[in-house]
Order: structure tokens, then sequence, then C-alpha cells
């Protein structure tokens, strides 16, 4: 799918190596309310809490367990891993939307996360929505006046009739997320992470949206891309952490992790 | 079992090889990514995001009503039909309304007033709890959530204070000088009400019961404001520590103002004494202290 040629890549020595990402043993715990209630209603909720007891409701989940590596300028990184590994999660760790229980992460700059579904409401026109969702990722007004006419060009939206003056719960679900892209993809970042974004919409937008994510890959000093696809994987990164059940099971060259990676799922 | 590969041949081949996490972040300038900002560059980054927070409670108020066939038109029919509901019960069924001339404005002024306030707790209380998805994707300085939640409030408010004025001059008021009054004393308020919204945005998102107790918490807190019927007159010869405790609650404090700006007969005889002191110190108070309760926790914020 991704056309990326290696010249492309951004070389993995360079005469300096600066780092841009320092994650040093890190653990995230989330905690799950409203887990398990397989017994009791009210009255056992009341005895648990006159004996004391830890409410069973409440389950931490520990998702990343310990994580140590060094990201440096002009990497592209990419994380693998089966479903339930940690990646996501240790990628906004990384953003630092969500702190974590132990350990620390460095970072130059702030990194991004690309994506803006969540400030993005349905009820509302696209029209607003790019408004919203270029300010929710700290655009500033006359940045997204200048970039709008892209947004809506990049996305399509408008190349069967006037969609983005409707509210996005109508559109059909390939256009809502070819929308999103568009908007997320809009600004530059100096730390990128992508979650596993590459495969929206249809063909043509997808050889759209590869190439504003190698654009963007040029002007970031760093990039995480969390992908299932290993071809994409492939495409894009120059090395790969392959992280299971939260701790980082390789970390190395594209080609000698993601062979490792397919001989342990049998996908050769 | 992990293999464990962390020497990277990168790493091999960085000259940093025996520095320490800490001591390579801090030759390289790194900082620790969702730490705290001081309160200073908090403030800063707040205000930077000022287009933000209104643009996003402005959507949240629009998106509401989309889905209803008259609309926009909601946003002054609530408010309408809650005011309906208040008189019919405390005014005509249960008679409250003896002793206070101007019963109606008397009354929707206190409940669209209260009502500002107690939405504004209860928005605040699911200020983080409920937007953790937006929490999780992007970077912001979360006070905006509380914030853009009260502004949401506000705007409500203020459709229910075109709504209010009408009522006024219908009830045969004449618009006058001290109408501007409620300026300053809603300006109080709203920042009385962003401070609270801050304070139970923290507590709300440790706390998840708060959201189901909070509902009986601003009842009684309704009840004891004046909002249906007259403080100062029910009060009569009740103990001076009642009367004080009673006199000081900020709600009555903003309700009082509102209806002494608005409303001709509720003279400054009927104010407590240092009203406008007490409305501004609540001001003061809960919104700087809520701003700081709520910036302490920032970096713990999405958690869950």
């Amino acid at each position: 799918m991704a056309e990326a040629k290696t010249e492309e890549r951004i070389p993995t020595v360079t005469e300096e190596r600066i780092p841009t990402v320092i994650v040093d043993d890190v653990h995230i715990v989330y905690r799950v309310h409203g887990a398990g209630g397989a017994k009791g209603g009210a009255v056992a909720a009341l005895r648990r809490i006159v004996t004391r007891q830890g409410n069973p409701n409440v389950r931490k989940v520990h998702a990343v367990r310990g994580v140590t590596f060094t990201a440096y300028k002009g990497e592209a990184i990419g994380l693998i891993g089966s479903n339930g590994s940690g990646k996501s999660t240790l990628l906004r760790a990384v953003a630092g939307l969500l702190p974590a229980e132990s350990g620390k992460v460095y970072t130059q700059g702030q990194p991004s996360l690309l994506g803006v579904n969540a400030a993005l409401m349905n009820d509302l026109t696209g029209e607003r929505n790019v408004i919203l969702g270029g300010l929710a990722m700290g655009m500033s007004q006359e940045e997204i006046r200048d970039r709008y006419e892209d947004i809506v060009d990049f996305s399509g939206i408008n190349e069967k009739g006037d969609f983005i003056s409707l509210p996005m719960r109508t559109y059909s679900s390939g256009m809502g997320a070819r929308l999103r892209f568009s908007i997320a993809a809009a600004k530059n970042h100096e730390v990128l992470m992508i979650d596993e974004a590459l495969a929206t919409g249809d063909r043509k937008f997808q050889k759209r949206s590869e190439e504003r994510i190698r654009e963007l890959r040029k002007e970031a000093g760093t990039v995480f891309l969390v992908s299932h696809n290993n071809k994409s994987i492939r495409d894009t990164c120059d090395r790969v952490i392959w992280l299971e059940s939260g701790t980082i099971r390789m970390d190395g060259p594209t080609e000698e992790v993601v062979g490792a990676y397919e001989e342990f799922t049998g996908q050769k | 079992m992990s293999l464990h590969l962390d020497e990277s041949p990168a790493a091999r081949l960085a000259p940093d090889q025996g520095l320490s996490a800490q001591e390579l972040a801090a030759k390289y300038g790194l900082a620790v990514s969702g730490a705290r900002p001081h309160l200073r560059e908090y403030v800063r980054q707040l205000w930077a995001r000022r287009h933000f927070v209104t643009a996003y409670s402005r959507a949240k108020v629009h998106a509401q009503y989309t889905q209803a066939k008259l609309g926009q038109l909601w946003q002054v029919m609530t408010p309408l039909l809650n005011a309906g509901v208040y008189y019919l019960i405390f005014g005509l069924l249960l008679g409250t309304s003896r002793g206070v001339d101007d019963y109606i404005p008397f009354l929707v002024t206190g409940v669209f007033i209260f009502t500002f306030t107690q939405s504004s707790v209860l928005a605040g209380v699911k200020a983080i709890s409920g937007n953790l998805g937006l929490i999780r994707a992007l970077h912001f300085p979360r006070a905006s959530m509380p914030v853009s939640t009260t502004l949401m409030q506000l705007q409500q408010l203020l459709m229910s204070m075109t709504v209010l004025i009408t009522i006024v001059i219908m009830w045969g008021e004449v618009p006058r000088l001290s109408w501007l009054l409620a300026i300053p004393a809603l300006l109080l308020q709203s920042i009385f009400n962003a401070g609270m919204a801050m304070a139970m945005a923290r507590l709300g998102s440790k706390i998840t019961d708060l959201a189901q107790l909070m509902p009986f918490i601003l009842r009684t807190w309704m009840y004891t404001s004046g909002v249906m019927y007259s403080l100062s007159a029910k009060l009569g010869n009740a103990p001076h520590i009642v009367k004080l405790l009673l006199e000081i609650n900020p709600a009555a404090v903003y309700i009082d103002l509102m209806r002494f700006a608005l409303i001709d007969s509720f003279t400054s005889a009927q104010l407590p004494s240092h009203v406008w002191v007490m409305a501004a110190g609540w001001a003061l108070l809960a919104g700087v202290g809520g701003f700081i309760y709520f910036w302490k926790a920032e970096e713990e914020y999405g958690r869950g």
C-alpha cells in the first residue's frame, strides 16, 4: 500500500545523535471502574465498605511494565505487538497524556499524538469541526483560517456536493475518517506519533494520506508509528520496538525485529 | 519473557553511553513529558487556549439542541418552562409568595441565578471524568475543561436573562440605571462558579461517586438559599448564628444582588450588610482557590 522508497528514509546514523525522547523504566497502571461486578448488589457493596475490603469493581490493569528506550532525532520508530500489548498506552505516556505510575519520560518539546477524534462533535457541521479540531490542537485562529481550504480540499469531502456544511453525523464512516485525518494532519509536530491512522478512507485517500505522513515525517524530529500492518511499518520505519504484554521484547533495525515478529506470529 | 535487547545498534553508537536517563535528558535539554508547568506559565497556556475554550463551549451548547425540531429555541424554552413549574408549585400550590412583593420576578430571578451556580457545579464534577477521551488524546491546560463548562452555563444563563428581563418588563418594571448592577453581579458569580467548577472537577476526577451525591447536596443548598422565599422575612427571630450562616451563603448573596438590581420593590433594606464585599470575597476565594487546587493535580488528570 505505501509507496515509500528507501531513499526517503532519514539516515539512521548521523554525526551527532541527539536524543528527542527518553523513556526510563516506565510503568503504567489503569484503574478501571465497573469491571468485575460478578457478585452482589447493594448489600454486598455495603458489606465491602464496612469490612474495608478493596472494591473488586476497581481493577488495576498494568498495561506497561518497565519500558526503557531512547529515541533520537531523525528516527522513525515503529511499535508492533499483538492487540493489548500496550503500544497505544505507551504512546500516550510519551505524549504526556497518560501519567506514568513510576518511571519518567523525557521529551524534546511537546510530542503530539496524531488524532483529534475526541475533540470533534458529530452534531456540528464539518466546517465548525475543522475550526474546533484546529483550536483543540493548539493552532491559532489565523493558522486555521489560512489552512481551512487546504484541509477541506485534502479531505475531499466536498467532491460530491457541499457536505462540509452538514453535521458530521450525516457523513459516511469513510468520509468522517477522512475529515478527521485531514484535520489532524494539518499541523506540523516536533515529535509526531501516529496510531494506526494510515488505513483510512478509500484507496485514493490512502495514497494521499501516506504522502502527507511522509511530509510530516520530514518536518518532524522523530516519528512513532503504531500499526498492525507490517508493510507500512517496513516502508516508513528504520527502527522497530516490539512490545509484548507491556514489556519490550525486541528493539532494533526494522528488518530484524519485524522478521522475528512475523516468525512469532506465524505470518510467514 | 523478554529478550530485552535494550542495546539497540543506535545506542551502541551513541557517545553518551555512560549517562543515566536523567543526565542524558539534562544534557540535551529534554523535559519531563506531561509535567505540571509553573502557575504563571499555566495561566499563560490557558490564556493562549482561550479561543479553544470559548469555541468548545459554544459548540457544546449548539450541539445540545441540534436533534430537536425546535432547535435553538429550546435555549429560551427551557428556562421559561422551569420558571413556570416553580411558579405553579411554590407560587400557586404552596403559597410561599406571602410576604413577598412582585413574587414572579422574585422567584424567577432566584431560580435562574441559582441554576447557574448549580449547573456549573454539576457540570464541573464531570468536566474531567466526562472528557477523558479528549484529555487522553490532546494537549491543553486541563483547566480549559471546567472553564468551558462554566462558560456553557453562562451562555445558557444569558439566554435565561433575556427571558427574565422580558418577564420583569411585562410585570411593569421600568428599565432603570440600577439594572446595570446586574453586570458586575454576574461577573462575580461567574468567577465564583468557575472556581467551584475547577475544584469539583478535581474532586470528581478522583471520587467517581460524587456525580451521584452532588444533586442532593445541591438541592439542600437551593432550599437554604432563599430561592423561592425571602430569607430576611423568614429569619425574623432565628438565632444570630443561623442568620449569619444563611446570609453569607454565596448563592444567597448573588441571588439577592440580582434581585436588588432588577426588582424595584426589593430594596437595599432587604440586602445583608457588606453584600458587595461578600460577593467579591466569594468570587476571589473560589476563583483563585479553585484554580490553584485544580492546577496542583494537573499532571494526574487522564489516569482515570
